[in-house]
Order: C-alpha cells, then sequence, then structure tokens
C-alpha cells in the first residue's frame, strides 16, 4: 500500500497517488467550483436536465432488451412491454414522461439564459453548445417518436422527413436517403433505432460535457448578472461564491424532491396527459394506407410546426416586406462600406425570392426556412442581445413586457400546432411567429433602448 | 412574476375564444365510477366475448389476464372461452382480414387498447365508444342498413339491434351549402341550411330542410325508442362493456395508481428531509 497522497487520506490518498486527475477533475467541478450564493429557482433547471437524461439512458436501456426494431413487431414489442414484462409499464412511462419532462426542463433552463443574459460574454460558448444541446435533443426525440410504430409515429415522421422533400435540387435524393426507402418503413424505422440509441445519445453526452467543462471555465452566471470573479478574497475566491459541493449538491437534491413529485405525479397518474404526452392515435398499429385526420407532432415541436404551417404565400409576401425594413434597419446601423454593400444586396435577393410573383421561391420552403430558423434562431443570442446589463433586474421594466409576450406567443403558437388548422387560427399563428421572428431580430436594437438601473457590485442575497 | 403572469392570461383568453366549432356529435359521459366496479368488469368481459370477440380480436390480452377482475380459470374455461384455446392464450379470432375485407370493407380493428386509441386532447376514449355504440340508426342508404352519429358511414352493424329494439332518430344538421338563386338565375348562393333527417325504425329517411338567416353550424341528435326499457338495458350493458374495454387497453393501471400513492409519500418524506439537510447546510452562508 505504500504510495500514498499527502492531501488525502485512506483509500482516496491512494487513488490520488495512482491518478490524481479524478481528484482534480472532483475539486474543478465539485468541491472548488465556486457558484454565485444568490441562484433563484430558476437555477434548478440545469442539474434537473442531467437528471432527466439520466432516467432517459437507464430506462432506455432496459427498454431496448425487449423493443424489436422491426416493422411488423415493433408497435406490438411495445404493448408486450406495457403487459407481458415485468414492471415494463413503469419502465416505458418512465422513458415517455421523461421525453417530455425534458423539454419541459430544457425550455425552462434556456427561459433561465434570456432571463438573466446567461449567454453574454464570456459565456457564448456555453450557450452555443447547448443550443446544439437543443438540436442533438430534438433529432433524439424525433427519432425516438417513430419507434412505438403507431399512426403518429409513422405520420409525424412522414410529416418531417417530406420537407426536406421541398428542398430545390437535391430535396427528393436526400428524403430517400434518411429514409433508406422510397416510403418509411422497416429501413427507416432501423436506422432511426440505431441513432436514437447509439449516435445521437452518444453526441448529447459529449456536448453535455462540453457544456459543463465550458461552464466550469468561465464560471456561472447569476440573477443579478454580476461577475462574481471580479471581487475576490485575500484567498483568491470569489467573495460571493460558494463550494458547489456540499452547498448546491444539498440544494439541488432538494430541488430534485419537487421535480420527481410532478414528474411521478405524471407517471404513475396520468401517463397520457390528457393525450398530450401520449397520443392516443399511437395506440393504433402504423398503417401507411390510412392517413390519420389530424396529424400534430409530438407538444414539445408544436410551436415551430405552427410556424411551417402558417407559412402561405401571403404570410411570406409579409415577411418579404419585414425582411426589406430589416435590411434597411442594419443598412443605417451598420458604417462598413462593405457590410452596407453586403445587406443591400442580401435585401433584394430576399425580397425578390419572397415576394416577386414571377420568381419567388415555393411557399412551402419559405415555411422550411422559417421552422427551421426558428429552432436555429437562439444561436444567434449572444450576439442580438446588446443591453448594457445582463439581467432583467436591472433593464427597463418593459424589456420584461416584451419576454413576457414572447412566451405567450410560443406558447400560443404551441396551443395551435395540436389543433387542427382553421383559418382563424392560422392568422393567430402568423401574428405569434411573426412576433417571434421581430423579438430576436429587432433585439439589436430594442435591447439597448430604455433606461437601465445600476448594477451592484456584488450579488444581492438575504440568508436563508 | 406579476408582469409575467398577465400577458399569460391574455393568452389563454386569446386561445379560449378559438374553441372548436360544434359540428361533431356532443359525447355522452360514460358512467366512470364502473371503471374498478369488479361486477361490472366481468358483465363486460361477458358482453365483450359473446358480442365482440367475433369479428374483433384482443390479440395482447391473456385470457387469465381475467384473474385480476375476480375470474379462476375455471370460469373462465366454462363461460368465456367459446373454442379450444387454452386459458394462457390471447384473444384471437378467426376470422381471416382477407375475408373481413371482403364482408366489411375492412378489417375490424384489434380491441386490446382501443380504449386508449380513441383518447384525444379533446374527449375521453371511454365515452366515445360509449356513445358510438349507443349511436347506431337504420339508414336504408348503406351498406350494412345501419348508420352511426358519430362514425358516419361506419362499417359495422349494430350488434345490439335485437335487444334495443327499434329506435327512431332525428339528426339536425346546421352547415352551409350551396343554395340556387331564388329565380333560377345568376350563381348559387352560400347559405345557412338546417337538415332534419328523420330516421323510422326501419330506416327510411324523411328530410326537412329550412334556410336560416342566422345561427352557426352545428350537429345534433336524438333517439326516441319504441321500448324504452329495452333500450335502457342494453345502455346499462354497453357501459359495462366500456368499463371492460378500459380495464383491457390498461390492465395494469390499478397497479400503477396503488404504487403511485406510495412513491408520492416516499416523495413527500425525500422534500422533507432535503429541506432540512438544506437548512442544516446554508445556515453558514450569509
Amino acid at each position: 500500500m505504500g504510495l500514498h497522497s499527502t492531501q488525502y487520506k485512506g483509500l482516496m490518498g491512494w487513488i490520488d497517488a495512482r491518478m490524481p486527475s479524478l481528484m482534480i477533475a472532483y475539486r474543478n467541478h465539485m468541491s472548488e467550483y465556486y457558484a454565485p450564493k444568490n441562484f433563484n429557482f430558476w437555477y434548478f433547471f440545469g442539474s434537473f436536465a442531467l437528471m432527466v437524461l439520466v432516467i432517459q439512458i437507464f430506462s432506455g436501456i432496459f427498454l431496448a432488451m425487449r423493443y424489436k426494431p422491426d416493422s411488423s413487431l415493433a408497435f406490438w414489442s411495445v404493448e408486450f412491454i406495457m403487459r407481458e414484462v415485468s414492471g415494463g409499464w413503469f419502465i416505458r412511462y418512465m422513458h415517455s414522461t421523461g421525453a417530455s419532462f425534458f423539454f419541459i426542463v430544457v425550455y425552462l433552463h434556456m427561459f433561465r439564459g434570456l432571463l438573466y443574459g446567461s449567454y453574454r460574454k464570456p459565456r457564448e460558448l456555453v450557450w452555443l453548445v447547448g443550443c446544439a444541446i437543443f438540436l442533438a435533443l430534438m433529432a433524439e426525440s424525433f427519432f425516438g417518436y417513430l419507434l412505438p410504430w403507431g399512426q403518429m409515429s409513422f405520420w409525424g415522421a412522414q410529416v418531417i422527413i417530406n420537407l426536406f422533400d421541398s428542398l430545390p435540387w437535391i430535396g427528393n435524393t436526400l428524403s430517400t436517403w434518411i429514409r433508406g426507402d422510397y416510403v418509411i418503413g422497416d429501413a427507416t424505422l432501423n436506422r432511426f433505432f440505431s441513432l436514437h440509441v447509439i449516435a445521437v445519445p452518444l453526441a448529447l453526452l459529449g456536448l453535455v460535457v462540453a457544456h459543463i467543462f465550458a461552464l466550469h471555465d468561465v464560471g456561472s452566471n447569476n440573477p443579478d448578472g454580476v461577475e462574481i470573479k471580479d471581487q475576490v478574497g485575500p484567498d483568491g475566491r470569489p467573495l460571493d461564491g460558494i463550494p458547489f459541493h456540499p452547498y448546491y449538491t444539498v440544494h439541488d437534491l432538494y430541488g430534485m424532491g419537487f421535480f420527481f413529485l410532478l414528474y411521478c405525479a405524471v407517471l404513475f397518474f396520468a401517463p397520457e396527459l390528457g393525450g398530450v404526452f401520449l397520443e392516443g392515435n399511437n395506440f393504433i398499429p402504423a398503417d401507411p394506407f390510412q392517413t390519420p385526420q389530424h396529424i400534430a407532432p409530438l407538444w414539445y415541436f408544436t410551436p415551430y410546426y405552427s410556424i411551417l404551417r402558417a407559412t402561405t404565400a401571403e404570410f411570406v409576401s409579409w415577411i418579404g416586406l419585414c425582411v426589406t425594413f430589416l435590411g434597411v434597419l442594419i443598412y443605417l446601423s451598420v458604417r462598413s462600406r462593405w457590410v452596407q454593400l453586403a445587406v443591400a444586396a442580401g435585401t433584394v435577393v430576399l425580397f425578390t425570392l419572397m415576394t416577386i410573383p414571377q420568381v419567388r421561391l415555393d411557399p412551402k420552403l419559405w415555411g422550411v426556412v422559417l421552422m427551421a430558423t426558428s429552432t436555429t434562431v437562439f444561436f444567434l443570442l449572444p450576439w442580438l442581445d446588446q443591453s448594457p446589463v445582463k439581467s432583467m433586474r436591472y433593464r427597463p421594466r418593459w424589456h420584461m413586457a416584451l419576454v413576457g409576450l414572447f412566451v405567450v406567443a410560443f406558447l400560443v403558437l404551441g396551443c395551435m400546432g395540436m389543433m387542427p388548422p382553421t383559418p382563424g387560427r392560422t392568422l393567430v399563428s402568423q401574428l405569434c411567429g411573426a412576433y417571434y421572428f421581430g423579438f430576436f431580430f429587432l433585439m439589436p436594437w430594442w435591447s439597448r433602448m430604455g433606461t437601465f438601473r445600476p448594477v451592484p457590485a456584488r450579488v444581492t442575497f438575504a440568508a436563508h | 412574476m406579476i408582469h409575467f403572469i398577465r400577458p399569460l392570461a391574455a393568452g389563454a383568453l386569446v386561445l379560449g375564444c378559438l374553441g372548436v366549432g360544434a359540428q361533431e356529435a356532443q359525447l355522452d359521459k360514460w358512467p366512470a365510477d364502473r371503471a374498478n366496479d369488479l361486477a361490472a368488469l366481468q358483465s363486460g368481459a361477458r358482453v365483450f366475448v359473446n358480442y365482440c370477440l367475433n369479428c374483433h380480436s384482443a390479440s395482447l390480452m391473456r385470457w387469465n389476464r381475467l384473474h385480476e377482475i375476480g375470474l379462476d380459470d375455471k370460469q373462465i374455461k366454462t363461460y368465456l372461452i367459446l373454442g379450444d384455446q387454452r386459458v394462457v392464450d390471447t384473444m384471437t379470432v378467426s376470422m381471416n382480414s382477407h375475408d373481413a375485407k371482403a364482408w366489411f370493407g375492412k378489417p375490424p380493428p384489434d380491441l386490446s387498447v382501443i380504449v386508449r386509441a380513441r383518447n384525444t386532447v379533446e374527449h375521453a376514449g371511454t365515452d366515445y365508444i360509449y356513445t358510438l355504440l349507443r349511436g347506431f340508426y337504420r339508414d336504408r342508404s348503406t351498406l350494412t342498413g345501419w348508420n352511426n352519429v358519430v362514425y358516419p358511414n361506419i362499417a359495422m352493424p349494430n350488434i345490439f339491434w335485437e335487444r334495443q329494439g327499434p329506435r327512431i332518430a332525428t339528426l339536425t344538421r346546421v352547415e352551409y351549402q350551396q343554395v340556387p338563386p331564388p329565380d333560377g338565375k345568376g350563381e348559387p348562393r352560400q347559405r345557412l341550411v338546417q337538415t332534419v333527417s328523420q330516421f323510422d325504425g326501419s330506416g327510411i329517411a324523411a328530410l326537412t330542410r329550412t334556410e336560416l338567416d342566422h345561427g352557426e353550424p352545428s350537429f345534433a341528435y336524438g333517439f326516441k325508442p319504441v321500448d324504452e326499457r329495452a333500450a335502457a338495458s342494453v345502455d346499462d350493458e354497453v357501459a359495462n362493456l366500456v368499463a371492460y374495454l378500459n380495464w383491457m387497453s390498461e390492465p395494469t393501471a390499478a397497479t400503477r395508481r396503488k404504487i403511485g400513492v406510495w412513491a408520492m409519500a416516499f416523495l413527500v418524506l425525500f422534500v422533507g428531509v432535503g429541506r432540512w439537510l438544506n437548512a442544516a447546510f446554508w445556515r453558514d452562508i450569509h
């Protein structure tokens, strides 16, 4: 046993002498990672997201033991798990409830970033990696939703894969390549299974590690948007920072209790959540010859789906006008001649392709473009937000109202996407969609406006 | 937070105003108190075996799972299994899908999870099936001689017709239609038209059409049974059948809820301990 580290006693010392990186990692990320002491409610959702990831991987491992990725068996194997495998219903509901909770938690986690400017310098990379996680999560959920091979699985995938069809020139080849067949079939199911259980989870895990590393390098933001590293004590530690372990581990453990109360309430008492988490149509085996009356994606995709569906030829013309307005605004705001020229050219091209009847592109294609933009626009936030302070606490009150309206627009879009379209609903979706894009693309201007309150040097904190 | 909640409420209001148009049949409420009533479930199982399990299968349902609603192997074998199946087999039928397609136009769906399959955000699957099975009326214009208020032109005939006795159905539909101009010249007009169709017990329809000046598209129906008592007893049987179908769609539901109560109790305790632990650690943070 001879070799022993001087820093730790017993087994820890033995390990530390042989693998110091383990304890270094523990210190860097847990015991000597200094997090601001004023975290509030919104700061729970990061660790909740990690928890759901663990739940999904754990339950997924067990589901894969009984699931059959074969188009003639898939539907029945899922019901077999529900009925004949002991405890199978529990594992399956863990996974299906977990999928929806993943998105709830991640949306709230992202909202926190919006509220306190967590994406601002120096945390741009944390945010970008986070946006990549969000995209990976959407891919993961899309692939996974085909696996139960119900009517909604099949037709939902049909709608999404057909979107690629609308791309010019390569669309048709691309969608066939994704399906592995001319129609969604066994080949599609098999590759989606492989992507769902290996490829995307692997990417997700890597991205999550990168997300946490990037965060711990620059340190966490906080509800005041104050950089705690600017105020350090004689020992070099931030005055407002406390070690993540044990303070935030016990804090998150406590919060986890509430999370599990909600999660288990759904899991045990309403796993379908009235047809929102598990759709009725998905209890009917996939039938390529019978299109359901109303196809809607799962709730967490419906805001973007609404935007896609609301993109009519008329709406594209309006967007063309908005793009022109935005182009003029950018032109007047930048100084470089070259940038001005590029902006002018870009605006003219976009306006032409959206509005001029003889040359404009298919509205369906613009729908796909707008939908793709609505899911990826988050990447731009660190540069769109030009406010002199990070946190909403010290920004003008009407900034908060704009953010609140954005949340409303997002939720309304979500509800519209779940319901069959009517002219009235399409109009509401268009208005909300316009607000959605306006909120982001006009942010460089509105986020500077108004009177900002002075940001304190230290965080505001009242002892518990 | 207030800034945040107010716009949310406004959004909810907007959504409320865009409610679904009432052009579909109003569903009757299935008496949900039968969901865990063993007598109702057992009687429903008998109705299921006698009336449904000739054309529809329930291929995910094992006979001996009926233990969970209080039936033993002997009862299952004697009273329920009509063919030569064993209690460990699943509820399959001999009708093949090729014949079914020839006879009914499409194969009858498997009923194992049918209640869950009919769940939507707007209505419960139980209410849908309860209304569907009691919503048949005689209609000479269809292939089977039957039609349905919630599922127009359904391929399935009314299985309870003998027991239920004849019923007079009145369907009132208000919808926009193209109406020829009054003087016979010019373009047809879009008008709101109310069509009342009365189907007598033998399926002969009497139609009356009225143009309405105001109102909105809607659909309503009513039944007048010749034998009130017979119709009521069929209603009761259908309610039991739906209870059984509901149970069969998720036989583990009762266990799930039972375990759920324990899980929630544990979590409340967990939150209590978590709260104490959190307070104990955070005491020295000022």
